[in-house]
């Protein structure tokens, strides 16, 4: 029987629709897990030594403190990335096994996944390390094995709260709060948490407990899918309540307002779109890093223009580099219907533009670190309405993703969008903004250089027709491809 | 109506679709026929110019469809689900399909309005989307989409499958009221001979891409076709 499912999921695993891609990208996915790997290795060995040079003479102590946070933050990544068992099991139900042996394979499965092999390329490295400097075998494998109970009990916690939004956004706001109230020396968790995790190494007996609760936590996940193991039960769609909402007031924009408020409730009523959001929003904090001066290396100033395009064009870039994909689902339709092209991609322009401008009133908190940063936000935002909105929509027209509107899988990139057309896309985007600001700085002064991205920026939009129609061109060539491309689903 | 010449598409080498001539005039219930594989959502699929023909070319209405995008306005069709945005409620959808063929809201609840016993209470105002109605259900919606701002020309690719009897029965009616009263051509494709033979004025056989058969529907009709599937042809 095992050998039979060991087989499924190998048949499973080599035929992926992510292994079908030429041998080129094979190679560079294949250089990019080993740089993962290689790095976590890295870190794993010379984290010790690092920290114990630059930040602490006790690095258990240091790592012991921060450990709350990975834990946290490994939760937050399994919920996006982590695909759950129980979804492809279906096939299974009417065969001759018994539903024990089904649902234990399914979570066996998740024993062996990537997200928790990943943690021993740090894990391991760090304990050998530890060894040599001298520190007792016994309490390091204490300490070893309640970590490795932890990452565990992370595993199987992602598989009880897979599809429940509200304890996923609990998660991130307690990373938040805590992290939030650290740096502003309100309080700190760390101080209860760190004697906890110590408490493994001073006592290395303790470990069992962390074993123990990952075994619980098992038996957990088993006997709830064992009970829901039913088509209308734990294996069920979740349906949504439809909301109608007719959005009369989008009525002004004219002929526009009958794909914006399409687009509106895609992206309001879609997992995939929600998240997207969810990244733009955070993309406004992406200048904190800046602005700050927390990172030695971002202090050139024409970084400021750098973090200005991205905190006010979270949303451009991610919504826009996948239109037309958004529409995947239903692109046939879309062609064989009276679509003016040039109205479609006004109201995903219009979209872009409306979420630029808001972002940019949202950002209006970096003016506490100047009026600089500020300028910067503003200009990158003419610069993204003027000319990365063209640029991304463009860009877009070539990537034939489709996109599972209702799943979030994928939604950090996909290969197929990585190709050297939007890699050179880059260049104007972000690079260009960069040396016209630079230009500017360093003849004049910040003011000149502030002026000219805005100049730019406004230029770019006298464009805006002459782009369009290049766009629509595309569309109709590469009608077909595109169309064969949406309908190989994965 | 729908003029066909020389019609092939061909993937790699492999041969899918072969129709020298074919013509269907306006006004005709077209009915298409074939195993698995025959051919016929290929055809379907070139008439609406979702894929590019090897050789030849489909005229509808006088517009080649592969050059003008002229026939969109009075051709509608509903092939498979991708022709559903899903996460549209089954009245969003139809306002959206009436808004880019031109129709109003009340124009379009006028319309929809003819057609509440063929929904059956399961579609209109059921707090779901249309990713969420059952596979059934999905097809009534958008076989009505499709009716929807006076096409001229309607594909349906095996309207029947996935329906219940009564539906079955109501949608034949609808189709056949389409062609006689309305002068609208009518193109449908089926496995089931005898709802077919029961709407199609004409009725053409593929096999393996080719038109075998092309038959004017008589009484005599269904027997002939079920003895060619059947692999014992009458004579």
């Amino acid at each position: 029987m095992i050998k039979q499912f060991i087989r499924l999921e190998w048949k499973s695993f080599t035929r992926s629709a992510s292994f079908k891609v030429n041998l080129a990208l094979k190679i560079l996915m294949l250089l990019g897990a080993l740089f993962g790997i290689l790095y976590f290795l890295a870190l794993g060995v010379w984290a010790y030594f690092l920290i114990e040079k630059k930040i602490s003479p006790n690095p258990l102590g240091v790592i012991n403190r921060f450990l709350i946070f990975y834990l946290l933050a490994d939760l937050v990544m399994r919920y996006f990335l982590q695909k759950m068992p129980i979804l492809n099991i279906k096939p299974l139900l009417y065969l001759p096994l018994t539903k024990n042996q089904v649902v234990s394979f399914g979570i066996n499965k998740t024993i062996l996944s990537f997200f928790n092999i990943i943690h021993a390329f740090f894990f391991i490295p760090f304990s050998i390390v530890m060894l040599f400097k001298g520190h007792p075998f016994i309490n390091v494998l204490g300490w070893h094995v309640a970590i490795l109970g932890l990452i565990y009990c992370n595993n199987f916690i992602n598989i009880f709260v897979n599809n429940k939004d509200v304890i996923f956004y609990t998660v991130v706001g307690i990373i938040i709060v805590l992290g939030a109230s650290i740096y502003y020396d309100l309080f700190d968790v760390t101080v209860y948490t760190a004697p906890v995790f110590q408490a493994f190494y001073d006592m290395p007996y303790l470990a069992i407990t962390s074993i123990i609760l990952a075994f619980i936590l098992y038996k957990m996940a088993f006997n709830y899918f064992r009970k829901n193991f039913y088509l209308d039960a734990g294996l069920a769609k979740k349906v949504d309540i439809a909301q109608t909402d007719n959005m009369t007031w989008l009525d002004r924009f004219g002929s526009v307002s009958t794909f914006l408020k399409n687009d509106i409730k895609l992206i309001r009523r879609n997992k995939r779109s929600k998240t997207t959001v969810l990244m733009s929003v955070l993309f406004i904090f992406y200048g904190l890093l800046f602005f700050t001066g927390s990172i030695e290396a971002y202090d050139g100033p024409f970084w400021r223009v750098f973090a200005g395009i991205f905190v006010s064009g979270g949303f451009l870039f991610s919504f826009g580099q996948f239109v037309p994909s958004w529409d995947s689902s239903y692109y046939p339709l879309m062609m064989s219907q009276n679509i003016r092209y040039r109205e479609y991609l006004e109201s995903k322009w219009f979209l872009m533009v409306i979420a630029t401008i808001v972002t940019t009133l949202l950002a209006s908190f970096y003016l506490y670190f100047g009026w600089q940063a500020y300028a910067a936000v503003v200009v990158g935002a003419i610069y993204n309405i003027g000319v990365n909105s063209h640029i991304v929509l463009w860009g877009g027209a070539y990537i034939k993703t489709p996109i599972d509107l209702t799943s979030n899988k994928k939604a950090f990139g996909d290969k197929k969008a990585f190709n050297v057309k939007t890699l050179l896309l880059t260049i104007p985007k972000l690079l260009l903004p960069m040396v016209i600001y630079a230009l500017g700085h360093f003849l004049h002064g910040e003011v000149l250089g502030f002026l000219l991205v805005a100049v730019f920026g406004l230029i770019g939009f006298m464009f805006k027709n002459k782009v369009f129609e290049i766009i629509e061109k595309i569309y109709k060539t590469e009608k077909y491809k595109t169309l064969a491309a949406y309908k190989q689903k994965n | 109506m729908i003029i066909t010449t020389n019609l092939s598409k061909k993937y790699n080498d492999n041969l899918v679709l072969n129709i020298d001539s074919l013509e269907i005039p306006k006004g005709q219930s077209f009915g298409l026929v074939g195993n698995n594989g025959a051919g016929k959502t290929t055809y379907f699929s070139l008439l609406l110019d979702l894929i590019q023909p090897t050789t030849g070319f489909i005229k509808n209405n006088d517009i080649q469809v592969d050059e003008s995008e002229n026939w969109k306005p009075f051709t509608s069709a509903f092939i498979d689900e991708t022709f559903l945005i899903g996460y549209l409620t089954a009245e969003e959808y139809f306002y959206f399909i009436g808004e880019l063929r031109g129709q109003n809201k009340s124009d379009v609840d006028a319309l929809i309005a003819q057609f509440e016993d063929f929904f059956h209470g399961e579609i209109l105002n059921q707090k779901k989307y249309l990713r969420d109605l059952s596979k059934g259900n999905q097809k009534k919606a958008g076989i009505v989409a499709a009716l929807i701002g006076n096409p001229e020309v309607i594909i349906l690719d095996e309207p029947f499958a996935n329906l219940d009897p009564t539906t079955q029965i109501r949608l034949k009616a609808i189709i056949k009221d389409l062609a006689e009263t309305k002068g609208i051509t009518v193109l449908i494709s089926s496995h089931d001979l005898l709802h077919v033979t029961d709407v199609c004025e004409r009725i053409v056989v593929l096999e393996k891409g080719e038109i075998v058969k092309d038959l004017k529907t008589s009484t005599e009709t269904l027997k002939e076709l079920e003895a060619h599937f059947s692999g014992s042809e009458a004579v």
